[in-house]
């Protein structure tokens, strides 16, 4: 029957074979995702714009209301080197601790950590990378040394029964480096998960990654590291951060990292845009029946919220389509 | 993301990386180097057809008039970028659609380039006529899956489009004229909401039967997500070839990129698209309309599928555009690399 049209595409010889295939490509997703909502630190940290304390702690009441449950605070390090985070010690001692809700913070190094702890800090975050040459640029050291780093505040954080978040950035390309090979990300996150991450943040930091390449570097990840440890942080820079957490959902991953409003920009690509906005992914995941316990409403007013508090437009597409002008 | 000195930008490994693995496809013969071959997900089509819509369904809901001259001189840009078909506009009543009110001119104006088809839009027997003469070897007819949407917007039933559409459809088959069939709101209604898979299934069968070759199913208020695009592709595939169908993903929502990906897992080869991501949403004040193609391509290099396009020239067809409409674009892919 289709044989007798004209001007069909060319591919109907291998037709049956690729129907076979390309359900089971699919996969069967989780009934619950867990969003990391990290738009208070992720996403703030990459804006022009200062925001004051009280605005940073209406933001992150305003998200633990939505119903989030894991909200990225803040960053303890020297305000000389991130401005938008000097008030990180007031922020962590202003804001509303709903029970039930995490909020992790960022500690490069012990000094900072052991101020987290000071200001009240349960869980914590450390940051490393699958590329030695970013890491250089980003902490100054190799990758071998900044686990002689990381581990201090390891075993510091067991001491004090404080849970610690790890992140591997350039989990799908390096500004520097290029291609990241998937056996390097997992040689990364493996270390981190057994110098006792609880959980590993695979973060495609540039935003270059596509499906295919998200496909294999957590084939690689999961054989070294259970899934149930593993989140993915997308970036949007090339628009592809939507279809590449879809592939780690496919995948089986259930936790994903997002910013409100698609807030943050990205440093090597001025003018480009950020982190995956937490409405969009929020929009998918309802539309495909995963509970995330994320009221949209109230998700939504946080992000109109912070964005005119520093003077921007949403990058969220379903904060545009909803809002009226 | 760390402590990253916002000094840094576009380090030279950073092109090389986009220039290498991620902007081939402007040929076919280009071939997959074997170290992307392994990244390519199994069961996606090895070459996938764009369907390049910006002059149309991209400029006829964009607010400024663009001028003829510019359109022209559009369509001859993405005629030179590899893309092999480009739906030129729409032989609409200018009443309805003052943008496309010039479509003779256009359509006689292109330079008409081997190998690259140049479907029109033709609402009904009148439009029809008036295409061909103009010059047009293709047309598309336009159906929608709820009929509250084909109510308002062409002022009758569908059963009443689809005896139109018979009309059009038979007098191009006659004259040797290939027919494309739209499926509008497959995912959803900005009037009616949720739209059955069995409804789209109809239309579909309807316009395939009465000889459209090929049957684009639009998601036409982006507001499908991957699970809906799944359950109608597969009551859809039920009754037409996946061969013949085609995804048009507006990305209102954000969502076009993973339903597109859903799509292609599904077995669709053919994806619609518009560069710098043009047109609004006449639903949705301020919301994006289409997906922008150099996102699409971005994607599909990324994954190791053939396109034939090369994504530099549709971003500079993009950019010319943008600028004639004086708008930023839509594209995430032109954001990230315009700016230096």
């Amino acid at each position: 029957m289709a044989a007798m049209r004209k001007a069909l595409p060319r591919r109907l010889v291998g037709l049956a074979s690729l129907r076979a295939v390309s359900t089971s490509s699919m996969g069967t997703l989780p009934k619950r995702v867990k969003i990391v909502e990290v738009g208070p630190r992720d996403g703030l940290q990459n804006e022009k714009n200062i925001v004051s304390t009280p605005v940073k702690i209406k933001l992150i009441d305003m998200l633990s209301e939505a119903g989030l449950s894991v909200i990225e605070t803040t960053s303890f390090v020297s305000p000389k080197w991130v401005p938008q985070m000097g008030d990180h010690t007031e922020v962590l001692k202003g804001i509303q601790k709903f029970p039930g809700i995490n909020y992790p913070v960022l500690t490069p190094n012990l000094k900072g950590f052991e101020a987290a702890v000071a200001a009240g800090a349960k869980e914590v975050v450390i940051f490393g990378a699958a590329s030695e040459l970013f890491t250089k640029k980003n902490i100054n050291c190799s990758i071998e040394e900044s686990f002689q780093r990381f581990d201090a505040i390891l075993k510091a954080a067991q001491s004090a029964n404080i849970s610690v978040r790890g992140y591997v950035s350039c989990a799908l390309g390096c500004p520097y480096e290029g291609k990241i090979s998937p056996a390097k990300v997992a040689e990364v996150t493996k270390k981190f998960y057994s110098m006792g991450c609880y959980e590993i943040s695979l973060g495609d930091t540039i935003g270059v990654g596509t499906p295919g390449i998200m496909k294999d570097m957590l084939s690689a990840v999961m054989q070294e590291v259970p899934l149930a440890a593993l989140a993915v942080h997308c970036h949007d820079t090339y628009g592809q951060a939507l279809a590449n957490t879809l592939m780690a959902l496919q995948m089986g991953v259930s936790v994903v990292d997002s910013s409100v409003a698609g807030l943050g920009g990205c440093p090597y690509a001025q003018g480009a845009s950020g982190n995956l906005a937490t409405e969009d992914l929020v929009y998918m995941l309802e539309g495909l029946g995963i509970h995330t316990g994320v009221n949209l409403q109230k998700l939504l007013e946080a992000g109109n919220f912070i964005c005119q508090a520093l003077n921007r437009k949403t990058s969220s597409k379903v904060a545009q389509a909803t809002c009226k002008l | 993301m760390g402590n990253v000195p916002s000094a840094v930008k576009h380090c030279l490994s950073y092109q090389q990386l986009l220039r290498e693995h991620l902007w081939i496809g402007d040929s076919v013969a280009g071939a997959l180097d074997p170290a992307q071959e392994t990244s390519q997900l199994s069961g996606l089509p090895e070459f996938v057809k764009i369907v390049e819509v910006g002059p149309r369904d991209g400029l006829q809901n964009e607010k400024v008039i663009v001028p003829t001259d510019i359109k022209i001189e559009f369509v001859n840009r993405l005629s030179q970028t590899g893309l092999s078909v480009i739906e030129v506009t729409s032989f609409v009543s200018s009443r309805w659609v003052p943008q496309m009110a010039d479509h003779t001119e256009v359509m006689k104006g292109i330079h008409q380039y081997p190998g690259v088809r140049y479907p029109v839009l033709t609402p009904n027997l009148q439009g029809f006529h008036h295409a061909v003469a103009a010059g047009a070897t293709e047309i598309s007819v336009f159906g929608a899956a709820s009929e509250s949407f084909s109510k308002k917007n062409i002022n009758c039933s569908i059963e009443e489009s689809m005896g139109k559409f018979e009309e059009v459809v038979k007098s191009a088959r006659h004259m040797n004229i290939p027919a494309r069939g739209y499926v509008s709101c497959a995912l959803g209604c900005p009037y009616e909401g949720s739209i059955t898979p069995q409804k789209v299934t109809e239309v579909s069968k309807r316009l395939y039967g009465m000889g459209c070759y090929e049957i684009s199913l639009g998601d036409t208020i982006g507001v499908g997500t991957p699970g809906s695009m799944k359950r109608m592709l597969e009551s859809v595939m039920k009754e037409i070839p996946p061969g013949a169908l085609a995804v048009h993903c507006h990305d209102t929502y954000g969502q076009a990129l993973a339903n597109i990906l859903t799509a292609l897992q599904m077995g669709i080869n053919v994806v619609d698209s518009a560069v710098s991501g043009l047109g609004g949403c006449p639903y949705a004040k301020g919301a994006s309309g289409n997906v922008a193609t150099e996102d699409l391509i971005y994607m599909l290099n990324g994954l190791g599928l053939n396109t034939g396009v090369n994504l530099y020239k549709v971003m500079e067809a993009g950019d010319f555009i943008c600028k004639a409409v004086n708008k930023t674009t839509n594209s995430k892919v032109a954001q990230a690399s315009f700016n230096a």
